[in-house]
């Protein structure tokens, strides 16, 4: 049996999750890592992507938009500007992330460009995984 | 002496307003209790945040060079103030005590000498400063048709913020809010969001790897940052509103009781009074006979 570590998702408005878990897989803004127990302790930003936290339970996802992770020994906690359990999302969230997106991308100065840009395709990929229209 | 009917027309109204001011008491409290759970759920993301950010900032901010919106653009010239207050009134003295401890700011720092600019949000807090300030009124944030504050509604107000910070408007900025003590407390808050100050971080001891750099990460989070203060302030000044408005009209439930006492007593006494009168009139008419 693996050991577990807790798992806490964070979001403004309250607290969406918090469970044991025995993994949970970050989408991580420089790629996606998965924590287990005992990982070294790390802090990184989020790009929107799918949060998957399999505990004893059974898998459960979720889509973040942004934010950051801490790794700990301990646990694993999430800080995420919006989140929602996978399911939940539906095409009228998703055409809001997806706007929000390209507004910043026409909002942001010459040296943001690239990181608007970015998270513009990660939205897109995001809606693809999701099987939503991006349009 | 009043006639009886004005009385009796003085004393219906007077009951309507109580009931009035009891609905509104009853309403209060109930969005009061909403408003303090939702102040109460935001509070781990706010607490969180900004351990993480004290953090970041206590070994990224010492060194020269590190994000504008963290060591300040090196002057306090000009100033930008955020006023948050209410959208409505009838809620005793909330907005004037947040729209007073603004006030006096702004005319400190104008009596130093420095440009202040202010951004409202609340239909309330402009419609105050507006007669004295009303040049210095650089935007306003409208919130009246928002039932419950969300994390967009702060977002957006953030964005405006660093919009103009960005585009150098302004060197330092200032929130001020209602903080949430209890029913009868509300404590008006100033509070400095850019360039942005931490609580010293407590020591805790841990390293953490970062990904990206600690400075990508910092400049990463230091726009959302300002996002959930001002989030907070929201939450916050919701829960006061609500605690004001139902003190202030409990008060006023309590007064128009008292009134409705007091008139009912002065109907009684010239009713009789009335009727005394009158029968001395005809006893004695009588006696005439």
């Amino acid at each position: 049996m693996a050991d577990s570590l807790n798992f806490d998702l964070v979001s403004p408005e309250r607290s969406l999750a918090s469970f044991e878990a025995t993994s949970v897989q970050i989408p991580g803004s420089e790629g996606d890592m998965t924590a287990m127990a005992h990982h070294e302790p790390v802090l990184t930003t989020l790009r929107p992507g799918i949060l998957s936290v399999s505990a004893a339970s059974g898998v459960s996802e979720y889509v973040v938009t942004g934010g950051f992770a801490e790794v700990t020994a301990q646990g694993v906690t999430v800080i995420a500007e919006r989140a929602m359990a996978k399911a939940d999302v539906t095409q009228e969230d998703m055409d809001g992330i997806v706007s929000g997106a390209a507004e910043a991308v026409e909002r942001a100065s010459e040296d943001a460009q690239e990181a608007a840009r970015k998270m513009q395709s990660d939205v897109a990929a995001l809606a693809s995984a999701l099987g939503l229209n991006a349009a | 002496m009043p006639n009886l009917s004005d009385l009796k027309n003085r004393i219906a109204s007077v009951k309507s307003t109580r009931k009035i001011t009891k609905a509104m008491q009853m309403v209060a409290s109930a969005k009061l209790r909403r408003a303090q759970d939702a102040a109460q759920a935001g509070r781990p993301y706010a607490e969180r945040f900004n351990a993480v950010m004290a953090g970041l900032a206590a070994s990224v901010g010492a060194s020269e060079g590190g994000p504008k919106l963290l060591t300040g653009t090196g002057a306090d010239q000009t100033q930008l103030l955020v006023v948050m207050t209410a959208e409505r009134g009838l809620c005793g003295g909330f907005n004037s005590n947040i729209v007073k401890l603004a006030r006096m700011a702004a005319k400190q720092l104008l009596a130093e000498g420095k440009t202040v600019k202010i951004l409202t949000v609340g239909k309330k807090g402009r419609e105050s400063l507006k007669r004295e300030f009303g040049t210095l009124l650089v935007d306003h944030v409208d919130l009246s048709d928002v039932k419950r504050v969300g994390y967009d509604h702060a977002s957006a107000i953030a964005q405006n913020v660093l919009h103009r910070f960005d585009a150098g408007e302004f060197d330092v900025a200032k929130i001020f809010y209602s903080e949430f003590g209890s029913v009868v407390n509300q404590i008006p808050t100033e509070l400095q969001v850019i360039p942005a100050k931490f609580e010293a971080a407590t020591d805790e001891g841990t390293v953490y790897d970062y990904e990206p750099s600690e400075e990508g990460i910092l400049a990463d989070l230091l726009p959302r940052s300002v996002a959930t203060q001002i989030f907070t302030a929201l939450l916050e000044n919701a829960a006061s509103e609500q605690g004001a408005r139902m003190s202030a009209m409990d008060n006023a439930t309590r007064n128009a009781g008292e009134m409705i006492d007091k008139l009912t007593i002065q109907y009684n006494r010239s009713r009789q009074a009335k009727i005394t009168n009158e029968l001395i009139e005809i006893i004695s008419g009588a006696e005439a006979l």
